[in-house]
């Protein structure tokens, strides 16, 4: 056999294709809501971590340094494999959604709090001034602004996360990465991996562009 | 007898530097007083004490309106009654000129969209800057850009205005239609602390002047008497210096 009908052999990408569809679509779900789970989490923690009384912001500095540390497949393995033996047992794909939006809420808060804290002195002062409540400045005055900052970091970080939606396979999820390893097994040829990883790849790397481009629009706004 | 504004013996540290060292001053309801002297004498820290965007010493007291500026529900309703409008604008980017007109009277005084628009749009026509209310304030010039911010300030309805130096980040020739807008404000009622070092403006419009020296009032009274015919010799120094420059 030759090298195309070995790494791209058409009839086996036909054959498979409904395979690789199954597990993109499980990939683009979990990674979708750890995205999600993970903004949620983060912009709650930036808020404790800048905000609270100080046992908390310091726990809260804590928990973004430990999450920043952790491997995440180490965490997941942890989630999926250690919890059970204290009562706690998660689905694949709960376990998966769990350690990727801790890490992500990490990260996340990070972003957020660097957006927060560009935003100049005198906005939070006018807004004080006119009387406005922390809770007003926050939702009206300063996290309309620090968006335009975070956005390109947060893109980058929900890139991450999808890439390492691909280590739920080791808890057996039927993710996308997953399903190639089988479909490939089963046909007994990789075409399926390399169809696998030409997904990923037309998905993220748009993004990858993409963040690119805004950080070169936004440097230059900015100055 | 107390003033609409009273603050007794304000202190206040920055860690052991003391900045103000024990201010007395009662400014009465409608007064227009300016505040001068040099630079670091702690002016802006004085007049951002009575909003309370400075913390100050406990055994210290400012009172507007009757109420203690003191953290809690008290200083939601202070910050209420008194405006503020900064040196460097402090505009809200994001937010079109009507719409930094709008936020405080929606939020704070939760008053409906409709009615909050047309009281932005009589505020800014009333600054002169009417046409520009569509526009994000980066496209503003300095001095439309500070009208704005007294027509944002004036939309909460206050019964005091702080300035703290209002004109002194803008160019020259944009000096005088800001304080043509305050002009017009000094004797509507409303009372005016302003942190100022336009002299000739302090002496047309100011009811008292204050000079300030070291975290003191050095001097206080009548435009003509502090301006004209100073007591201290630090007065005279200052005010040499100035007009001299
Ligand atoms: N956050 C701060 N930390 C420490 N010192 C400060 C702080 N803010 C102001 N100061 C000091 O307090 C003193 C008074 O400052 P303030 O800004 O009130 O002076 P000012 O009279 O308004 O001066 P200017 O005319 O330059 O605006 C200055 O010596 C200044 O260095
Ligand atoms: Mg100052």
């Amino acid at each position: 056999m030759g090298i195309v009908e070995t790494f791209l052999n058409a009839e086996v990408f036909v054959r498979t294709w409904p395979l690789l569809v199954k597990g993109l679509w499980v990939t683009l779900q979990l990674g979708a809501s750890s995205i999600l789970a993970g903004l949620v989490l983060g912009l709650g923690l930036s808020m404790v971590r800048l905000y609270a009384l100080w046992p908390l912001r310091f726990l809260a500095r804590i928990y973004i340094d430990v999450f920043r540390s952790i491997p995440v497949l180490v965490l997941l393995i942890v989630v999926y494999y250690a919890l059970p033996f204290v009562g706690i047992r998660l689905s694949p794909f709960v376990s998966a959604m769990t350690a990727l939006s801790l890490v992500s809420g990490a990260y996340t808060a990070e972003i957020f709090r660097a957006g927060i804290e560009a935003i100049p002195r005198g906005q939070f002062e006018a807004s004080a001034a006119l009387g406005l409540t922390a809770r007003q400045t926050m939702i009206d005055v300063i996290l309309p602004q620090a968006i335009r900052v975070v956005i390109p970091p947060l893109t980058n970080n929900s890139i991450n996360v999808v890439k390492d939606t691909a280590l739920a396979s080791v808890v057996a999820m039927p993710d996308l990465l997953k399903q190639a390893t089988q479909a490939q097994a089963l046909a007994a040829n990789p075409t399926p991996l390399i169809g696998a990883a030409l997904i990923y790849l037309a998905f993220l790397w748009p993004l990858v562009a993409l963040v690119t481009r805004m950080e070169r629009r936004f440097g230059a706004r900015r100055r | 007898m107390s003033g609409f504004v009273s603050i007794r013996n304000l202190r206040k540290f920055y860690g052991d530097f003391e900045v103000l060292k024990g201010i007395d001053l009662e400014i009465e309801k409608g007064e227009v007083v300016c505040v001068i002297g040099p630079s670091g004498s702690g002016k802006s820290t004085l007049i951002r004490c009575i909003n309370r965007l400075e913390d100050f010493s406990e055994d210290s007291a400012i009172l507007v309106d009757g109420i203690h500026v003191t953290p809690g529900r008290s200083l939601a309703r202070v910050r209420a009654e008194v405006g503020m409008v900064f040196q460097s604008f402090n505009l809200f980017p994001h937010l079109t000129v009507r719409e930094n007109v709008m936020l405080a009277p929606r939020r704070v005084r939760r008053t409906p969209r409709a009615a909050a628009r047309a009281q932005a749009d009589r505020l800014l026509a009333r600054v002169g800057i009417a046409e520009q209310a569509d526009k994000y304030p980066e496209l503003l010039s300095g001095g439309q850009q500070q009208r704005v911010a007294i027509a944002r300030a004036l939309a909460m309805e206050p019964q005091v205005l702080l300035f703290d130096e209002p004109t002194s980040a803008l160019d020259p020739e944009m000096v005088g239609e800001v304080l043509d807008v305050m002009r017009a404000l000094a004797g509507t009622g409303v009372t005016m602390v302003i942190v100022t070092h336009e002299m000739g403006f302090a002496s047309q419009v100011a009811d008292r002047v204050i000079f300030m020296d070291g975290g003191r009032v050095l001097e206080v009274g009548p435009p003509d008497q502090v301006l004209g015919a100073p007591q201290e010799p630090r007065t005279r120094n200052f005010l040499s210096a100035v007009l001299n420059h």
